[in-house]
């Protein structure tokens, strides 16, 4: 997992001056990014192939969004994901190996087999689970912020949720709540623009910050697609939450595979964002920072052996035992 | 042995949960300043302070998830659903987080929560703040539900439920929060999941829980002096619940009756009288009867309210049935 050093430089090769992005960090973030990215383009290779049972959403395009937040977080802080929540698990920490056996319904996944793509957790790292259900993060996280709040550990709550996630109720009473309540809480609005399969101007009519602000949540808006944007903001924004409540970061991002993988996304004729490939926007501020290609290169190159090592142990790995799994649906029995 | 009442009792097992473990925290709509709906809660807000004793926003479904998330970060959170009707806002916490992070996680994690809620008519309360919704969540994997009838297993199951690690539903009974009874000192421990023997005897078994115990109770009363000797056993958990000692009577008895006063049809009965007709059908010397409420909503008007709801008289008709 890379993490900022908070005492990392401000001075940044690229961008705003006001960065806290230093060349080292600017790295990792990248490292992170193409992890994804590389995981998830195997993961639809072995969807397509059969070894990925179910259904599966790709976060392919919004990288930038997980690899930015997770990069301003501590080791205290809790995190609510979602169903489109590989690469928030992954620019946590998770382990890689664990993600793709977990994916690929095998014993030896983080959860065991018993969870799939949309509920990869890891308590250890405080990954509280990505979520089925639209939405259901966000009261999860408010728990959890009260939980940081009660206990006194100088930890925040983080939960990414998409713009569909917007229209939901537990939103809005979760707004409220942690407002009067001044929760450790950051609302990450992963605003990709799609709701399933329709567009997000037809299924909300309010806009997130401003639906915040009537809270009294403040919060900002930035180019998801930047991880340093991402990175800088989500610092700011966290410092406050320690200190001073909830907030909310709204990301500007894309969805580039449709809502699931195999989409067809026949709804999306003539209404694509035109937005930069975070990876490639990533690239460009590497090399503004004299990181050389080959460089980038060698991330690239490593990821991928890296990627490719772990789906190998995952596919090896033991299939779970419906008795041991049947065993476990309580701590306790009777 | 003192004597208190069911929602004192139930007041004190809160109160002192949390002076044994500062984890365990409350919040609920109401149940900080004003004590609760019913008063259970009186007297906390000044004893632990805000941090812990906490009133909500009228939020049910955040309520509830915060629980679950609050749980899965080290707090011990026992939430307040002001009466049962309204967990139909908050079911996808119950069902779909709380009940299911322990098993989907892979058993990396439990969530100790309790949700205290109400249930039961008697109040002319109306079809939306009357009903007894204990089968959907005894249905549920995952989830436990217990449902105490006196003041001792208020007392006991609360203290239960707040040790254990899993999500557990406590469903009080609005007509009994006034019900007294007597706490031994020190309380005795009630585990989950074990029923108790609420009156010996030996010509039939009624099963029942919460407040239609009292009823069953009484149409015993009545039997005995026609000679009849029900068992009774008040189940107190629903899920997990005690089918050994309900077997265990019926091998006595050879004669059952499941009483509560959830709807009958799909209700937590069907479910009783189906196991022990899988379980326990060689003891059977006649069909097992179910006696709940009918199958409409909880009426308003007093007079429906009370033809609605399943009493002493029904249970004895059923009683005369299963012995005819």
């Amino acid at each position: 997992m890379e993490r900022r050093r908070s005492t990392a430089s401000s001075k940044s090769a690229s961008g705003p001056a006001a960065s806290a992005a230093d060349r080292e960090t600017l790295v990792g973030l990248y490292r992170t990014m193409r992890r994804i990215r590389s995981a998830e383009l195997r993961l639809a290779e072995l969807f397509a192939g059969g070894e990925v049972p179910g259904f599966i959403h790709l976060s392919i395009g919004q990288e930038a969004v997980a690899a930015g937040v997770m990069a301003a977080l501590q080791p205290a802080d809790t995190i609510a994901s979602n169903h489109r929540g590989h690469g928030h698990c992954l620019a946590r920490g998770v382990d890689l190996t664990g993600l793709f056996a977990e994916i690929m319904g095998r014993d030896t996944g983080l959860c065991r087999g018993r969870g799939g793509s949309m509920h990869v957790a890891d308590m250890r790292i405080g990954m509280l689970g990505a979520n089925g259900i639209v939405g259901a993060g966000i009261p999860l996280a408010v728990g959890s912020a009260l939980a940081h709040q009660v206990r006194g550990n100088d930890g925040v709550a983080v939960v990414f949720f998409g713009d569909g996630a917007l229209a939901e109720g537990v939103l809005h009473e979760s707004l409220n709540l942690a407002s009067l309540w001044k929760l450790p809480l950051l609302l990450v609005c992963e605003n990709n623009g799609w709701s399933e399969f329709s567009p997000a101007e037809q299924q909300f009519s309010a806009k997130p910050l401003e639906l915040a602000a009537a809270f009294g949540v403040a919060g900002e808006q930035v180019d998801g697609n930047d991880v340093v944007a991402v990175l800088d903001a989500a610092m700011r924004l966290r410092a406050q939450v320690a200190g001073e409540g909830p907030r909310m970061l709204e990301c500007i991002t894309d969805r580039v595979r449709g809502h699931y993988e195999g989409d067809p996304q026949r709804y999306r004729a003539g209404t694509t964002r035109e937005l930069t490939d975070p990876l490639d926007a990533c690239r460009r501020r590497l090399r503004a920072a004299r990181v050389t290609a080959a460089a980038i290169d060698t991330i690239d190159a490593q990821v991928e052996q890296e990627v490719s090592a772990a789906v190998d142990t995952a596919r090896a790995g033991a299939h779970p035992k419906f008795a041991e799994a049947a065993a476990d649906v309580y701590s306790r029995s009777a | 042995m003192p004597e208190l009442r069911y929602g004192k009792a139930i007041g004190q097992a809160l109160h002192d949960a949390m002076s044994a473990d500062r984890n365990v925290v409350l919040f609920g709509e109401d149940i900080a300043g004003a004590g609760g709906s019913f008063g259970v809660t009186r007297g906390l807000l000044e004893t632990f302070g805000p941090q812990r004793v906490r009133d909500t926003p009228i939020s049910e479904a955040t309520i509830l998830s915060a629980a679950v998330g609050a749980a899965l970060s080290g707090l011990k959170p026992v939430v307040e659903i002001m009466f049962m009707d309204f967990i139909t806002l908050g079911m996808d916490a119950l069902v779909n987080q709380a009940a299911k992070a322990r098993f989907m996680f892979g058993g990396q994690t439990s969530v100790p929560m309790v949700l205290r809620t109400p249930h039961g008519g008697g109040l002319a309360a109306g079809p939306q703040h009357s009903q007894c919704l204990e089968g959907w969540l005894a249905h549920v994997p995952g989830l436990k539900v217990v449902c105490p009838a006196t003041v001792a297993d208020a007392y006991g199951l609360m203290r239960a439920a707040i040790d254990d690690p899993d999500p557990v539903i406590f469903i009080e009974h609005k007509a009994l929060y006034a019900h007294k009874g007597e706490l031994a000192d020190p309380p005795a421990a009630v585990p989950i999941g074990r029923a108790a023997i609420a009156r010996p005897g030996r010509d039939l078994t009624i099963v029942t829980w919460g407040a239609a115990l009292h009823e069953a109770l009484a149409a015993a009363g009545q039997l005995a002096e026609r000679g009849i000797e029900p068992e009774i056993i008040d189940l107190r958990s629903l899920q997990p619940w005690d089918e050994g000692a309900v077997l265990d009577s019926l091998k006595r008895t050879h004669r059952l009756v499941v009483f509560h006063e959830a709807v009958t049809a799909y209700g937590p009965g069907a479910e009783i009288a189906a196991r022990l007709g899988e379980i326990g059908f060689d003891e059977l010397d006649a069909p097992i009867l179910r006696v709940g409420a009918p199958f409409m909503p909880v009426p308003f008007a007093p007079s429906l309210e009370n033809a609605y709801r399943p009493q002493a008289d029904d249970l004895i008709a059923a009683v005369e049935r299963v012995l005819a």
